[in-house]
């Protein structure tokens, strides 16, 4: 059992409406500090309104909200300085350089001249800026000024970070560099609350929460999340994939069929006890693989599925 | 506290100096106003285009048309045979004035130069018919009535003494310029502050840089404190293009000690920079917050004693202009600048500008939040 002292972050019944849209619907987390954590979800599901009302921008509608022991809303202020919160859009100045950005936020938080030349360097050198000091932010590449913002935002080493999409306006490569730095910030000590739309990010999280219309559909590691899904995985690959698909997405116990290439990804409900056997006459006659459910498949079957082409 | 202050003031000066628009605007501004206030408002007028009905045809009439035409204050451009066709002429905008000499003009003018001051039977030598719609052409044609007429007759001719004599304090001459010199000070400011100011904080809201900026330990207090203070730098880089063009450009003389009227600049400066805050806590937009500025913009022009004296309003509009702060900067002004009163003899304004600035730096401060909802 932990204790709740071992929790960044704990939230019972957080809503929060607008108007009669209940952009975040009674969503309990228990996030453990020193872990990585994601929210996955489509646009509008409730992500960065539960990380606005998380660090104190948004106030809830009801609920309990508990960030580093403090109690929301109430202690903002004395939670400013042990948060750090990198927004989805650049939030910096883009006609200052970058060294004048860092400089500014160092400013901001109160740090002694002499500590942040020294920060700044070394975030500089972290974060591959070290060439461009003198650029302005705003003639910078997405992933530049990704890192910088990730720089401006552990300025003051936060306990806690907040990503809202971080890398919704990075490359491949630079996706993958960036999570080897939220890794190295991890192994520090920071506890870190990420929401994305990609699957390969959700997959990197040590815990992960599935939103959907403001409600969260499931908690878990990624790993737990597909080993208890509520489904079968069969891979179908034959000719007329399209028809086949068409055929089978009509019947109940079938949560899914997507093409991937050639083959068709069957997500059979595990009332079914024999999917193979159940699947083999509706196939007519194709080759049938079972195989590991993917976070996609998980995230297809909370999200009830067959809406997803 | 300082120190976050200071971080947005320097911060705010940088991308101040980068934004060349802004920076442009802060030295056109001025430098364009001057010049179209100072050349085309212009109250003393000259050259009306008139016409003449001179149902005499004598050397005596032509030679009052002479004189008239020689003050310069109407041009004469056209003939009518008579008050009906002069009529049809001011109503067509041909003509603003037609002088109207009567047939009997020698015998007048005779009458009133040899009777003098007592002759009761003395009658006026002739008749303007003005175009009464613009009360300026009016009052200028007005002034004619007592035009001597010593040239015409060629001799010299008694006429009335005034009952009062009027000596001009401070712009003997008359001229228009020197007095809107110093009230362009306050509009000029009114603008450039009010917009900069709201414009200022609301950009950081609708470029993003506002979302980051209230997850960090930053007060409302500083945020405003450092926003509004780099504007009251460029408020006096303004005052000084506008009083040292009107001194060279239209000799506006400078009589007021410059601590005085650094004093009430401040003043001024500061209560339109708050102004322009609690516009951007309440505009979501640049556009609204411009919007906002010109709804302030139009009254400071019209009611604050730039265009019209204060004291021939009604006292309705009286009231609102007191509440301007344009209105208290615009007579602290022409006082110290024209008349060389100092902020002590000006207290009430001062005081009240003082007050207006407090205010708004205290609505501005509760009204913004750090809160996104």
């Amino acid at each position: 059992m932990t204790k709740s002292q071992d929790y960044a972050i704990e939230t019972r019944g957080m809503s929060r409406h607008f108007g009669s849209l209940k952009a975040v619907d009674s969503v309990d987390l228990s996030i453990p500090r020193g872990s990585i954590y994601g929210f996955l979800g489509p646009n509008g599901c409730g992500k960065s309104t539960s990380i606005r009302m998380l660090t104190g921008l948004l106030r809830p509608t009801s609920g309990d909200i508990r960030v580093l022991g403090e109690v929301l809303p109430g202690s903002e202020e004395m939670l400013r300085r042990r948060i750090g919160y990198m927004t989805q859009k650049f939030s910096l100045y883009e006609n200052l350089t970058v060294v004048e950005n860092l400089e500014f936020v160092a400013q901001i938080y109160g740090l002694a001249w002499k500590v942040a030349r020294q920060r700044i360097n070394e975030l500089l050198n972290l974060y591959d800026l070290a060439g461009r000091d003198r650029q302005m932010a705003g003639s910078m590449s997405g992933g530049q000024k990704q890192r910088l913002a990730l720089a401006a935002a552990t300025m003051h080493r936060p306990e806690l970070l907040f990503l809202d999409e971080p890398t919704s306006a990075v490359d491949p490569e630079n996706r993958r560099e960036f999570w080897e730095r939220l890794f190295d910030l991890c192994s520090q000590g920071t506890t870190i609350l990420v929401s994305t739309h990609y699957m390969d990010e959700a997959e990197r999280c040590h815990g992960l929460a599935i939103l959907e219309n403001g409600i969260k559909r499931a908690d878990g590691s990624p790993q737990q999340l597909m080993d208890d899904m509520g489904a079968w995985v069969v891979e179908v690959a034959g000719d007329d994939l399209r028809t086949l698909k068409h055929a089978l997405v009509r019947e109940a116990q079938v949560l899914s069929a997507a093409q991937i290439g050639s083959r068709l990804r069957v997500l059979v409900s595990r009332d079914v006890p024999a999917p193979l056997d159940w699947l083999a006459p509706r196939v007519e006659g194709r080759l049938m693989n079972p195989v590991h459910p993917s976070l996609e498949d998980v995230f297809v079957t909370c999200t009830g599925g067959k809406h997803v082409a | 506290m300082w120190r976050r202050t200071l971080a947005i003031v320097f911060k705010e000066l940088k991308q101040l100096s980068r934004d060349r628009m802004t920076f442009g605007m802060i030295v056109m501004i001025p430098l364009v106003q001057l010049m179209l206030f100072g050349f085309a408002i212009n109250t003393d007028v000259r050259h009306l285009p008139a016409g003449v009905v001179d149902l005499s045809d004598t050397s005596y009439s032509r030679a009052l048309v002479q004189a008239v035409a020689a003050t310069q204050v109407v041009a004469f451009s056209a003939r009518y045979a008579n008050a009906t066709e002069a009529e049809a002429a001011i109503t067509r905008g041909e003509v603003k004035a037609v002088l109207y000499l009567p047939a009997d003009l020698g015998g007048r003018l005779v009458r009133q130069s040899t009777a003098g001051v007592q002759n009761y039977l003395s009658e006026p030598v002739g008749q303007w018919l003005v175009d009464g719609s613009d009360t300026v052409v009016a009052a200028t044609i007005r002034a004619l009535r007592q035009m001597p007429l010593d040239e015409v007759m060629g001799r010299p001719v008694p006429v009335r003494v005034p009952s009062f004599e009027v000596v001009q304090y401070f712009n003997p001459e008359q001229r228009t310029v020197v007095n809107i010199v110093p009230g362009l000070l306050g509009v000029i400011l009114t603008m450039t502050m009010v917009l900069f100011t709201s414009a200022a904080i609301v950009r950081e809201r609708e470029q993003g840089n506002m979302e980051f900026l209230i997850t960090t330990p930053v007060k409302p207090f500083e945020l405003m404190l450092g926003k509004i203070a780099p504007y009251v730098l460029v408020g006096f880089i303004q005052v000084g293009i506008i009083l040292g063009t009107g001194h060279l450009l239209f000799d506006v003389p400078i009589r007021g000690g410059m601590d005085s009227l650094a004093l009430a600049a401040m003043l001024f400066i500061c209560a339109s920079l708050t102004l322009g805050l609690v516009i951007s806590t309440i505009a979501k937009t640049q556009l609204q917050a411009m919007q906002m500025t010109v709804f302030v913009l139009l009254p400071s022009i019209l009611l604050s004693g730039f265009m019209f004296p204060y004291e021939a309003m009604p006292s309705m509009a009286q009231w609102i202009a007191e509440a301007l702060p344009a209105t208290h900067f615009m007579r602290m002004a022409r006082a110290i600048v024209l008349r060389d009163a100092m902020v002590i003899h000006l207290g009430a304004d001062a005081l009240w500008l003082l007050g207006f600035t407090c205010l708004g730096l205290t609505i501005s401060s509760l009204r913004f939040s750090k809160h996104l909802d």
